[in-house]
């Protein structure tokens, strides 16, 4: 019923956004599409396990991936309209990118809640399309280009995944069942047939890296949270990755405590270790800030990756992994507004001395790589920690090794961009701007946050951690 | 009779490696537009007559006669030049296309599967993978775009191959193709076309590390 409710109003509010020209207008709008975003979450927090619609369910995956979404949506929609306002976009293309906003965060929660391969799928599509239009938003000749990159390697990886579906389909019609709910393909597991699945997973595992931000398919996504408005980009460097996260966790769930378990862990490990290495090595010759979060969220991305492959416990810390990682990753994307309106520039070499440009941004933004960087107190450093006692308690030396190795040299490479920004004098004389220490309080609270979360996990979080870890042997 | 079709709808894919102008190109996807409707006639027949005829529909109106002539205008309308530009030779495209269909034709070895018939899996597969190899041998952006198409008709070939047994399947199928190939086109045919006017990827090379 809410879910039914929910969809038909971010129906009207899209419509509207797309139509509304006044600013008071849609504000107000962005107030109800929160407050449905939030109705939707709390109603799902409070009926665990049900299904409405036929197909989508509040299961705990999806519920923990939808919360921390709805978390990230309250400032990605401020930030937005600070964005629209500094310097004053056009109503027609304030039009389109909110009503593309609004587009894209429904499609990504009910992605989330989706019960059907099939249905996982549809709303990974509408997301490409909902992202391009975000992406092209600035309609110059580089924003052409990253939308037509991103729209096509998105177009040809969802075809990838349509394809995996079919396969899969063909595994479960031969026991005799002709829909494609993941309750099925969970109740059948151990009689599937193995050439189907093991062909189906690895065109799904594909398709989805387009959106997780994995070799083979990442590289259109890096072009694209560069090019993209920095409020939007947050959402496609976290929340949109999660949602390929999702897809194939779901998929790998059917897989895992079956003969083809083992064979799907080398081919998620080989492919997230494959992209720590390509992450690391354009992070040592990064000039671009906003390319940078880009490879450090798939640096993420592998790591969580990784602990997926190590059993239950690298799973539970692969999901806090992914939370804590929206928050910061979102809130380094939102502080970017302020770092452009700044230097008038993405490239690192012509920022520095942001201390004394702006001194609370430059705390919080030190804040935020430290908490990016994994280094404590941040959260990530306690799910990272998990997911390597996982790779050890499993044996697995030189994957722990290779793994170590390359986040080292990441650090580094990371770190000497950071501190260049925050403590090194510019190359050249900058004018000091007065922007509002308030602009970066939603930055802190979501850094301040993640570290909680690390430090002491909620009770519920845990739980739902659990029950989500049910799902795979 | 499928099975014929199937078989000349691989040698179009063959025909795709060594074809060295565009407009060559738009036939073979005229052709395989007309194939797959005669594949989809004779195979859906557990479809009830509204469904049928609305992807029968689809396969000649969309896929045989709107996506070509709408890259045959865009040809004409921005000035392309007539040759593929591929960056390898035609042989080795042959060569590989070769490569391709054999390779498939050597998976479907180990399908012992009474829903999906090997002449399906063969195509499709076959197709997909010519399409991606298209997609990077070719310099041209109009080329990535045909490429992609090849892919789409491979995989319509197989959610035909389940379409009886799984008819939401085939329309979400058609549901993506219409969807992603409108888009598609759209972005190239108004945007790309008028910005670029010199359309190939170098032109496109620009964000980079």
């Amino acid at each position: 019923m809410i879910t039914a409710i929910y969809i038909i109003v971010s129906a009207c509010i899209f419509t509207g956004m797309a139509l509304n020209r006044s600013r008071v207008a849609s504000m107000v709008l962005s107030a109800l599409f929160l407050l449905v975003q939030t109705m939707l979450t709390v109603h799902g927090l409070l009926h665990l396990g049900e299904t409405e619609l036929t197909y989508f369910s509040f299961d705990a995956l999806g519920l923990i991936l939808l919360l921390t979404l709805s978390i990230i949506s309250f400032p990605a929609i401020i930030h937005s309209r600070i964005y629209l306002t500094k310097p004053i976009a056009s109503a027609t293309s304030a039009a389109v990118y909110n009503a593309a906003y609004v587009l894209l965060i429904t499609a990504m929660t009910l992605g989330y809640l989706a019960n059907h391969a099939a249905v996982t799928w549809i709303f990974t599509e509408i997301t490409s399309l909902s992202a391009a239009v975000l992406i092209y938003h600035h309609r110059s000749k580089l924003a052409l280009e990253a939308t037509w990159k991103y729209f096509f390697v998105c177009a040809v990886s969802i075809c990838f995944v349509f394809v995996g579906i079919l396969f899969i389909s063909l595994a479960l019609l031969h026991e005799g069942c002709p829909d494609l709910f993941y309750s099925d393909l969970m109740a059948h597991k151990a009689t599937l047939d193995t050439f189907w699945m093991k062909i189906g997973f690895l065109f799904i595992f594909t398709g989805y890296t387009a959106k997780l931000g994995l070799f083979p398919m990442f590289t259109a996504g890096v072009d694209a949270k560069d090019k993209a408005p920095a409020p939007s980009g947050a959402l496609l460097a976290s929340a949109l990755m999660n949602l390929g996260f999702c897809g194939i966790f779901r998929v790998y769930a059917a897989i895992s405590g079956t003969e083809l378990a083992e064979w799907a862990r080398m081919v998620m490990m080989v492919s997230a270790l494959i992209t720590l290495f390509i992450a690391t090595i354009y992070m040592v010759r990064i000039s671009n800030f906003k390319r940078m979060l880009a490879y450090s969220g798939i640096e993420h991305m592998s790591v969580a990756t990784l602990g997926l492959c190590f059993g239950k416990a690298g799973f539970m810390a692969a999901m806090l992994h992914i939370v804590m990682h929206t928050f910061i990753k979102s809130g380094l994307f939102f502080h970017f507004t302020q770092l452009w309106r700044t230097y008038k520039s993405k490239m690192i070499d012509d920022m520095g001395g942001y201390f004394k440009l702006n001194p609370f941004g430059a705390l919080v933004l030190l804040l935020g790589f430290v908490s990016i960087a994994a280094i404590p107190p941040s959260g990530l450093f306690f799910s990272e920690l998990l997911i390597f006692t996982s790779m050890i308690s499993a044996d697995s030396w030189i994957i722990f090794g290779i793994t170590v190795f390359l986040l080292t040299v990441l650090l580094w490479a990371f770190s000497r961009s950071m501190f260049r920004i925050i403590f090194l004098p510019a190359s050249k004389p900058i004018e000091k701007l007065s922007i509002s220490p308030w602009e970066s309080v939603s930055q802190l609270i979501l850094f301040v946050l993640a570290a909680y979360i690390g430090f002491n996990p909620p009770a519920f979080l845990g739980e739902l951690l659990l029950q989500a870890a049910a799902m795979i042997s | 009779m499928l099975e014929t079709f199937i078989i000349i709808f691989l040698s179009t894919l063959f025909y795709l490696a060594i074809a060295n102008r565009m407009r060559n190109y738009i036939k073979i996807l005229f052709y395989q537009g007309v194939l797959l409707f005669l594949v989809a006639a004779f195979q859906l027949k557990e479809f009830n007559v509204f469904n049928l005829i609305l992807i029968l529909l689809e396969t000649i109106v969309f896929k045989a006669i709107a996506v070509p002539y709408c890259l045959e205008r865009i040809i004409r309308h921005n000035g392309i030049t007539r040759e593929t530009e591929p960056f390898l030779p035609n042989f080795v495209s042959l060569l590989i296309t070769t490569g391709i269909v054999v390779g498939s034709i050597l998976l479907s070895g180990s399908i012992d599967d009474i829903i999906l018939d090997k002449f399906f899996f063969v195509g499709a597969i076959s197709a997909i993978f010519t399409g991606l190899y298209l997609i990077v041998s070719r310099r041209k952006i109009l080329t990535h775009v045909v490429g992609y198409c090849v892919i789409e008709n491979g995989v319509f070939i197989l959610s035909l191959a389940v379409g009886n047994e799984m008819p939401a399947m085939v329309n979400l199928g058609v549901m993506l193709d219409i969807f992603a190939s409108v888009f598609i086109l759209g972005i190239f045919a108004n945007k790309i076309g008028d910005v670029f006017h010199d359309v190939d990827i170098d032109s496109l090379s620009k964000l980079k590390d």
